[in-house]
């Protein structure tokens, strides 16, 4: 799953670099600004994953993280080790935001290294208009990582959660990425905007306020207080679940 | 060992004993008013046909599933309340064996250890390879678990058992899937584990096996305990049977119905070249074996052979659990 991660921003520099030229406007943004600088393969690369190729392999990872053992029958020896039930699940939990923090360093190193093998680099033009050095970009791009990251924990605590509901790790993985995605389209709903602030995927674009100068903190912080909300409802959730449920598998 | 002084524990103490446990699913009880004692030191066999809820039992006892009424405890301690102080003096097979088929047997047994925090890290290598070369897997730790054969799962399964020194064993159908000679290798290292004082609580329905290995027995039918006790007392339970070997079958019987006993059906022995076998129970308030003979031979029956059985623990078994074959739930 890594890989195919680390292949988007290959792809898309590959893409671009051989239909040189071309500045049509169609397209996610910034796609037309990689031939002019390599960073802009990082961002291209992260505002195409985050919608569905992160969410996907974050909802594979965490539905997989107790009903891939039930399934499997390993869980039943795992208590009987005895592995202790919080702690199993809090291991499992640090398992999948490793993979997430994993998952997203593929795109950014990847994207970093086809961009500084493709295309020059130089200073970059950011959204409020001022002109950064590279260095002070690569900074930004980190933080845009580190954005991407958190905005991903919330939905990896669902997945958790789904996950200690079933024996079934298809039927976990398949549930939490469907909700990945229903949150986005409710997002788009303009009808439904009192739910919107609520919805764990509303600021998953947010990144862009990172490329301001000075920094827009705002969405940041809205961002992490409702992943960490997230991370608390579904946690207690998970925990209150799998802490009483009978294992038969 | 067989009847043998029970090795560890103060006599006296139970290594496993619940009161009135029951484990219900919706309206259906699957373990119903078990009041189980396993002694320490003892082989304890837990029969019963299957769906009579011996896992459930073993699930409850390890602390797997919730029990909806009764309480359990182990090693001396309410389940599963001390799950942590309890269970890593406790190894267990529980249902099969289960391992991440792409990791090396080898690997399957480090993960399982480290997933108990109590597990010292210090000898894991050493505990890992000796838990291997017990159960004769040394040969093939290095190969991945897809590769195995059940029997091989099997004994990896038993070696994630004996990863520490362990006060009680639960082991769940533990010849399930093994070759002859794994069998006998299982039921060595039972008598070994219990030379050793550990307490083996072994659940099967293979009776020859439980026969040749346990001290102790239960049966389970439909959720319910129907007996427990020394294998001694549950074979002095059944009843005793008489077979006569005879040429004349049916004047055999004509006797046997005499002296107010019930003849069952004559079998020819040898397709009926020989004489043919005539059997009847011989209830405990009965004439005694003696005068059978002598009315037999008085009535000019020509006996080859007689023979008094007492019950065997399979004629146990299915005197308390029925004869079907159909599960009973």
């Amino acid at each position: 799953m890594l890989a195919v991660l680390a292949a988007v921003p290959v792809l898309i520099a590959v893409a671009v670099r051989l239909t040189n030229g071309t500045r049509a406007g169609h397209g996610p943004v910034f796609l037309d600004r990689i031939t002019g600088n390599g960073l802009f393969v990082v961002l291209t690369s992260l505002v195409l994953c985050t919608p569905l190729f992160l969410p996907l392999t974050v909802g594979v990872v965490s539905g997989d993280t107790i009903a891939g053992e039930a399934g499997q029958g390993t869980l039943r020896y795992l208590l009987a080790a005895p592995a202790g039930r919080a702690r199993l699940l809090l291991v499992k939990f640090a398992g999948t935001a490793a993979f997430t923090l994993a998952a997203v360093a593929a795109v950014v190193l990847a994207g970093t290294a086809i961009g500084l093998l493709l295309f020059p680099v130089g200073p970059v033009p950011l959204l409020s208009g001022d002109l950064v050095d590279a260095w002070t970009a690569e900074g930004r791009i980190l933080l845009v990582g580190a954005y991407v990251v958190l905005s991903l924990l919330g939905l990896g605590a669902i997945g958790l959660f789904i996950s200690t509901l079933t024996d079934v790790p298809v039927g976990a993985m398949a549930a939490t990425v469907v909700l990945a995605i229903a949150s986005q389209v409710l997002d788009a709903l303009p009808q439904l905007d009192w739910l919107h602030p609520w919805l764990f995927s509303h600021w998953w674009l947010g990144f862009a306020d990172l490329l301001r100068q000075p920094v827009e903190w705002s969405s940041f912080g809205s961002n992490a207080l409702l992943q960490v909300g997230y991370l608390a409802v579904f946690g207690a959730l998970a925990y209150g679940r799998f802490t009483t449920k009978d294992v038969l598998s | 060992m067989k009847g043998g002084p029970a090795a560890g524990g103060t006599p006296g103490t139970a290594a496993i004993e619940t009161h009135g446990l029951g484990k219900r699913y919706g309206s259906q009880a699957a373990v119903d008013k078990l009041d189980l004692r396993v002694p320490a030191g003892a082989v304890f066999g837990f029969l019963g046909p299957n769906g009579s809820g011996k896992t459930t039992t073993i699930r409850m006892l390890l602390g797997l599933a919730n029990a909806t009424s009764g309480t359990a405890s182990v090693l001396g301690q309410a389940m599963p309340r001390a799950l942590d102080a309890v269970l890593p003096r406790v190894g267990a097979l529980v249902e099969g064996p289960a391992f991440y088929p792409y990791l090396t047997g080898r690997a399957n047994l480090h993960r399982l250890d480290a997933a108990c925090p109590y597990a010292p890290t210090a000898t894991r290598r050493v505990r890992v390879e000796e838990a291997l070369d017990r159960v004769g897997l040394g040969a093939a730790a290095g190969k991945k678990v897809k590769a195995y054969s059940l029997g091989m799962k099997q004994r990896l399964g038993l070696a994630n058992a004996l990863l520490r020194p362990r006060e009680l064993m639960v082991l769940d159908e533990p010849t399930n899937g093994l070759d002859p000679q794994g069998t006998r290798e299982v039921r060595k290292l039972i008598a070994s584990l219990a030379h050793d004082g550990t307490t083996v609580f072994v659940s099967s329905h293979l009776l020859a096996e439980v026969e040749q290995i346990c001290t102790h027995a239960a049966v389970m039918r439909a959720g319910r305990l129907v007996a427990q006790g020394t294998l001694e007392e549950l074979r002095s339970a059944g009843q005793a049977k008489v077979t006569i070997l005879t040429p004349d079958a049916g004047a055999a019987r004509t006797v046997l119905a005499r002296l107010g006993l019930v003849p069952g059906t004559v079998e020819p022995v040898n397709d009926g070249a020989g004489p043919a076998a005539v059997t009847a129970v011989l209830p405990a308030a009965a004439v005694p074996a003696e005068d059978i003979v002598e009315a037999l031979v008085g009535f000019g029956v020509r006996v080859r052979g007689f023979s008094v059985d007492k019950g065997s623990l399979e004629d146990r078994f299915v005197e308390l659990t029925g004869e079907g074959f159909d599960v009973a739930r």
